[in-house]
């Protein structure tokens, strides 16, 4: 009995499987939603280049020229020499001719090495001339033409030696480049920490811990704490928990208290809840806005000057400052120059008002 | 105050002064009996504003001398009052004003500009596995912006039959799923590679967080524009901001369905810092593939080696060779109370609780030691336990007010157990800076703080 069910099963469990999947297939199709891209608007947006420079632009553009723009537009933020650590980590340092030859950043290997730039970790040109183009300058980016993405990815490949000074940049000899990137043979894919089976991979995760339950250890001593001079590095702990629960925070901007709970740890501080925000003056959004803070800081110098130091120097001046922020210039604060800003009027007037009052945060 | 196996139950504090004194009380009656009524506000109102620190620092909840507690014995505004009225916030509810040290954070010094940034969720605040949107992470490269939706465009091509371009309006009208994941960025924990560096589980483990996420299955796009399934090995998901982000993914994830094209996050859209209108969801992955302001897929046969695939998120080994396209953040959990820069206010009896997840699938168990690893017990799983979902664990302590070291680790359901430092070390030296999933320790000290560290 159970024999001839089963065969009399398979058809129609086969019929409902044809059935099932047709239906699929039907609504796969999904009529009125989405519409063909145009060729023009592919072109707006595609802009990717690969490694094999599928997509990248033809054109060309020389060392000479890069380092002009690179001084009007990149020098704020990354230094002249692509060596500033002061906004982002620098983009060049560290690389020798011989890992030009090797292909291997030999500074990878020692553990004394300060930091890691750029030049010494990227393997592939198309990362830099793609990023470049799709990213900067920092507060405007996708603004550069492609022959100055040329230039600029030129010089700053010349300032790593990997190009000479008279170097132009072009889609014709990118490739010979990429035979020149010092870190070019620094990459691995034989871990298991991608979610596929395209690359090489491993055969197992390189950490193989068992969950042993008793006796484990011997005891386990501290190796590293943060020092006690660190104790408020982040603030005040006691504002950063809530004011109920089984624990509260460490009151952090006093000295701890060293004895035994039972000998009379002091208890968390309450910290009464915070009044509403008192209204926030409009300039402080603009700064925001018109990315001012991209190199300005309130309290410390940034690239330029801190508001407060403006402030300082220039209050009351207000018409000084507004002209200022529309002119831009250098050599008042220090050598590296700010750009002429194209905010509008009425919110330069805005944040001129609020230096010039002090700069109140 | 002991109970008989000779543990504080409670420690006795100082009991609050009275909610209202006796000449106040009389005031009080007297102007209402006036018919005065608002003087009664005003000054119940100015009572418990008085009256906020006492009364949450009587944690031993002890029996006053007064025979009980004036937070029962006189009923405050809110019971003798009238309340506030529907939609008196602006028609969006937030947070009591009791909360307001529940705040994502910024690490001091961490980064130069705010724009290419961090900060990082409360941990040590949450409850369940749900992180609320307003508390969510924030990792942006180059700005957040707040796109208006109606103009945001989704756009696939490559090796596609026919490229196509969707608004969000027909990206809304497809089949929808809604599904629980973690999002963890791939340097979460990094700053604790070497030695600690930071105080408190918000800082050392922040960088992650867990939403509902509502889209489409990206597999639902791709077959409508009709990708080349088979060649098309990779795909490149792009945003639509400054940084136009790009990550490279591969294709065998998304034909398994579960990487989706979301607009929802925890039951509404998405918030701005979080990539509103549309951002890619990749389960398991680190968060730097969820691409934010999600403007573009490409499909392609080869990785794109993009900038944060090719200058960041590699992680260093110590033959100085990178390991590239490291996407899947593994088995790890930590203990998020009690944790660091927390101070337990007594001895005796304590929930231990704390996360787990897995970039590979369910979490199987999470075992806790209180002594530092060498003794450990297993601590109950809260359900759901969801696949590339934070699981919420918790098990039972008694603090003796002996130092003690606390550690959590999981097991995923591949029969992967969370390294210790000393496995990881061993793996990838220190200065790999991604993919930190070792062990955390908080060391509970005899004064009931309890402080980062890390053994031996």
């Amino acid at each position: 009995m159970s024999k001839f069910r089963k065969v009399a099963l398979i058809p129609a469990l086969i019929a409902a499987l044809f059935v099932a999947s047709v239906a699929h297939a039907q609504s796969t199709t999904y009529p009125g939603v989405g519409r063909p891209a145009t060729a023009k608007e592919i072109a707006a947006w595609d802009i990717d280049v690969r490694p094999d420079f599928k997509g990248l632009p033809a054109g060309s553009g020389s060392v000479e020229k890069g380092q002009d723009i690179w001084e009007a537009k990149c020098a704020q933020c990354h230094g002249v020499f692509g060596e500033s650590n002061e906004v982002f980590s620098p983009l060049v340092g560290g690389t020798t001719q011989a890992d030009i030859q090797t292909g291997h950043v030999a500074n990878l290997r020692r553990s004394d090495f300060p930091g890691r730039t750029t030049l010494m970790k990227v393997a592939t040109v198309s990362t830099l001339w793609d990023y470049i183009n799709r990213a900067m300058p920092w507060t405007a980016p996708k603004s550069l033409k492609p022959d100055e993405v040329y230039a600029v990815t030129a010089y700053l490949l010349s300032l790593a030696d990997v190009v000479p000074d008279n170097f132009v940049l072009s889609d014709k000899n990118i490739a010979e480049v990429q035979q020149r990137m010092p870190n070019r043979n620094g990459m691995s894919t034989q871990h298991t920490l991608w979610p596929g089976k395209e690359f090489k991979g491993a055969a197992k995760p390189d950490t193989a811990n068992v969950a042993c339950m008793k006796d484990c250890i011997p005891e386990a001593k501290v190796a590293s704490m943060l020092p006690d001079y660190a104790r408020n590095a982040h603030g005040n702990l006691a504002d950063q928990n809530r004011l109920v629960g089984q624990q509260h925070g460490a009151d952090t901007a006093s000295p701890e208290n060293k004895s035994t709970l039972t000998a009379g740890a002091a208890p968390a501080p309450v910290t009464a809840a915070k009044p509403a925000p008192k209204p926030v003056d409009p300039a402080l959004a603009l700064l925001g806005k018109h990315n001012c803070t991209a190199c300005h800081a309130q309290d410390r110098k940034v690239v330029g000057p801190s508001f407060n130091d403006i402030a300082k120097k220039y209050a009351g001046k207000t018409d000084y400052l507004r002209a200022k922020i529309k002119s831009g210039g250098s050599g008042v604060w220090g050598p590296i120059p700010m750009p002429p800003q194209t905010a509008p009027d009425g919110d330069i007037q805005t944040i001129a008002n609020w230096l010039a009052a002090g700069a109140a945060k | 105050m002991h109970t008989s196996d000779g543990i504080q139950s409670g420690r006795i504090q100082k009991a609050p002064e009275n909610f209202l004194d006796r000449e106040g009380i009389r005031t009080v009656t007297a102007e209402s009996k006036n018919g005065r009524r608002h003087f009664i506000r005003q000054a119940f109102a100015a009572a418990a504003a008085g009256a906020a620190a006492p009364m949450a620092l009587a944690q031993g909840n002890p029996v006053p001398t007064e025979g009980g507690d004036p937070n029962i014995l006189n009923l405050p505004e809110h019971s003798t009052g009238l309340g506030q009225g529907v939609a008196s916030n602006g028609g969006y509810g937030v947070p009591s004003q009791f909360e307001s040290n529940v705040q994502r954070r910024q690490s001091p010094g961490l980064t130069q500009t705010t724009q290419a940034s961090v900060s990082f969720a409360p941990l040590q605040s949450l409850f369940g596995i749900v992180t609320p949107s307003g508390l969510h992470f924030e990792r942006h490269h180059q700005g957040w912006w707040d796109i208006d939706p109606s103009k945001h465009r989704f756009m696939i091509n490559g090796m596609v039959k026919t490229p196509k371009v969707f608004t969000m309006d027909e990206i809304m009208r497809l089949p929808s799923v809604s599904r629980f994941h973690f999002i963890e960025c791939g340097a979460n924990t990094a700053v604790e590679w070497g030695n600690v560096a930071v105080p408190t589980v918000q800082y050392t483990h922040g960088m992650i967080s867990c939403s509902e996420f509502t889209g489409v299955p990206l597999i639902t796009l791709l077959e409508i524009a009709g990708a080349d399934l088979k060649n098309g090995k990779f795909i490149l998901a792009e945003g639509g901001d400054g940084s136009s982000m790009t990550r490279t993914i591969p294709m065998s994830l998304i034909t398994s369905g579960e990487v989706l094209v979301a607009y929802g996050q925890n039951g509404e859209m998405l918030r701005p810092e979080n990539g509103y209108p549309l951002r890619l969801v990749v389960p398991g992955v680190q968060g730097v593939s969820w691409v934010k302001y999600l403007r573009r897929v490409e499909v392609g046969d080869m990785p794109y080696a993009a900038k944060d695939e090719a200058v960041h998120y590699m992680d260093l080994m110590p033959d100085g060779q990178h390991r590239q396209y490291t996407n899947i953040q593994e088995c790890k959990s930590v203990v998020t109370t009690p944790s660091g820069g927390q101070v337990l206010l007594d001895k005796g009896f304590y929930n231990i609780t704390g996360l787990a997840w897995s970039g590979r699938g369910k979490i199987q168990k999470v075992d806790v030691s209180v002594d530092g690893g060498r003794n450990w017990r297993t601590a109950r799983l809260e359900t759901p336990v969801l696949s590339k979902a934070l699981t919420r664990f918790n098990i039972d302590w008694v603090w003796d007010g002996k130092p003690a070291i606390i550690q959590s680790r999981a097991t995923d359901d591949t029969g992967f157990v969370q390294p210790t430092y000393k496995h990881l070390r061993a793996a990838r030296g220190t200065r790999s800076i991604y993919h930190n999933n070792a062990i955390q320790s908080w060391l509970v000290q005899e004064n009931g703080e309890v402080k980062n560290v890390q053994v031996s």
